[in-house]
């Protein structure tokens, strides 16, 4: 035992690295960041003042830039709450329930992740379009799908379709069916213990689920081009217009669009940061169970 | 309430967990369901609970057929073996749960639930941890708050699942106790499942002991605890008693 000698400095924790392995680490995560996430940000917001707040005003103040920013939070408003509760159904039946072909069900909601978007809008246009049967019969009664509001409702809806019962999947599972028992044991209907038990349980995770949703049926672009026909002021959401500005060598436009988008992220990002803060004392009882 | 079953079996798809049992529980009586892992016990507490259906066979209560009675008009107590308190609820609201879900007609005032949940806060000898939340309790704490819970919605019977299963043994020592003396002060029909026989010896009137087979789990001998120490009725009951 000749190779152990009596150690008279500090004393590092044995899960701690060496001061030099440390700053490497850190910095390297410092680096990427602001090479991936930070400086593109800063980028987009330089471009859309760059030539002064005025010209990024005006350029979001026209009727077809209002029309996008309308269209885009009209979508995320009809496809964010429709996601949460299909999400939490498909959960609850997923964790609550034994049945066969419970392992398909859970791939068929993570198809969305796999297809690609453009794939998905394509779809939607075989289906909805004016040449099949379901779509000739839509617009022949005036309720067009394609390259109208509910075409682009349904793409995003397709597209965002996990992120909820993604989220609640695993945080319902290590919850497991006791409380919801007890509940119905001490006489609660299935109603009520949903409300009650169920939902209280899951409220973070259905949180992140959604502002998750949120954000990605803001922003979603691929599904969205193929079935929106990109008419400017009617079906062109705020991806799109950006897109279809930056083609046009109108930068200003383009960048301006594309900071406002942001905003409405951070926004997001914001609100659930709020909500963390002030109910943390919760959030810790609720995950030291 | 007389608890009869008659012919219970059960099957989990393909697997057996309990092979045809009949048993017939006295009223008033507190009683240990006691075996091996795999024997069939924690199946039949729930099917008595109505939180199981069983495949085949009757349960009565004091003679009425109930096996078509949902698990919310079964009214058992059933203190679960991880307690399933609500985590986002304090020891006030978890207790008064069940008064609340009640229909609006059956459904006491306010004050009257407030006075119910005090009075078992005194039973379980905790009459200062209302407001606080299941996490801020002790194993013990939890399972007796469990079992004030049970008894707020005045159960027909009270199930138990392992209930000292996650204690050490002082507080199990202690909580034994407890629910003898809670047992005696209320009359209810008890069932309880343990796998460890000192507890069904030492605390039930009478003792069940079940064993795991191929066609699911049955039932060994019924008893007395002393009679089934004098007389094991097989091998497997002299062994698992012995160990």
């Amino acid at each position: 035992m000749s190779d152990i000698t009596p150690y008279e400095g500090r004393f590092r924790s044995a899960t701690e690295e060496s001061p030099a392995a440390r700053w490497t680490m850190i910095g390297v995560a410092v680096i990427g960041l602001g090479i991936l996430v930070f400086a593109p940000l800063l980028v987009v917001f330089a471009e859309a003042l760059s030539k002064g707040w005025w010209a990024a005003i005006k350029s979001l103040g026209n009727r077809d830039a209002l029309a996008a920013i309308k269209l885009t939070l009209m979508i995320a408003a009809i496809s964010v709450p429709l996601n949460a509760a299909f999400g939490i159904a498909a959960a609850w039946f997923i964790t609550k329930f034994d049945f066969r072909g419970k392992a398909f069900l859970i791939t068929l909601i993570d198809l969305p992740f796999s297809v690609s978007p453009v794939v998905a809008g394509l779809c939607i246009v075989l289906m909805f379009g004016a040449n099949s049967w379901a779509g000739g019969w839509l617009v022949a009664n005036g309720y067009p799908i394609v390259f109208a509001l509910p075409g682009i409702a349904l793409a995003t809806m397709f597209v965002t379709f996990p992120f909820v019962a993604r989220e609640l999947i695993p945080v319902m599972v290590e919850q497991g069916r006791a409380e919801e028992e007890a509940a119905l044991t001490l006489g609660a209907s299935g109603w009520r213990t949903f409300w009650t038990v169920t939902l209280p349980n899951i409220r973070w995770a259905l949180l992140y689920g959604v502002l998750l949703c949120n954000a990605r049926a803001m922003g979603e672009f691929g599904a969205v081009a193929v079935v929106s026909g990109k008419i400017r002021g009617q079906t062109a959401t705020m991806p799109i217009t950006i897109e279809m500005s930056y083609n046009e060598y109108l930068s200003v436009a383009a960048f301006s669009m594309a900071a406002v988008l942001t905003l409405l992220a951070l926004v997001t990002l914001l609100l659930k940061t709020a909500l963390e803060i002030r109910h943390a004392d919760q959030l810790a009882s609720a995950r030291r169970h | 309430m007389h608890i009869e079953i008659d012919e219970i079996s059960k099957q989990f798809g393909t697997t057996a967990a309990l092979a045809p049992v009949s048993l017939s529980i006295p009223s008033g009586a507190l009683v240990a369901l006691l075996g091996p892992s795999g024997s069939g016990k924690t199946t039949l507490l729930r099917i008595l609970g109505g939180l199981e259906f069983p495949t085949s066979g009757r349960v009565r209560f004091d003679g009425v057929d109930a096996t078509g009675l949902t698990v919310q008009e079964r009214r058992a107590g059933f203190v679960f073996q991880s307690y399933a308190l609500f985590r986002h609820m304090t020891v006030f609201e978890n207790i008064a749960y069940g008064l609340k879900a009640r229909p609006r007609a059956s459904r006491p005032p306010k004050a009257e639930i407030a006075r119910r949940v005090q009075k078992l806060l005194e039973l379980i000898q905790l009459p200062e941890i209302g407001p606080r939340y299941p996490t801020q309790l002790s194993g013990g704490q939890r399972q007796r708050v469990a079992l004030a819970r049970a008894l707020a919605i005045e159960p027909r019977m009270l199930l138990l699942d392992e209930p000292f299963g996650a204690l050490d043994a002082k507080v199990r020592k202690e909580l034994r106790q407890g629910l003898r003396d809670i047992h005696d002060e209320t009359g209810l029909t008890t069932v309880f499942v343990t796998h460890d026989q000192d507890e069904a010896m030492e605390l039930a009137d009478l003792v069940v002991v079940m064993s795991g087979s191929q066609t699911g789990g049955r039932i060994e001998q019924i008893g007395k605890p002393a009679d089934i120490r004098a007389r094991p009725a097989s091998d497997f009951v002299r062994e698992f008693i012995s160990a």
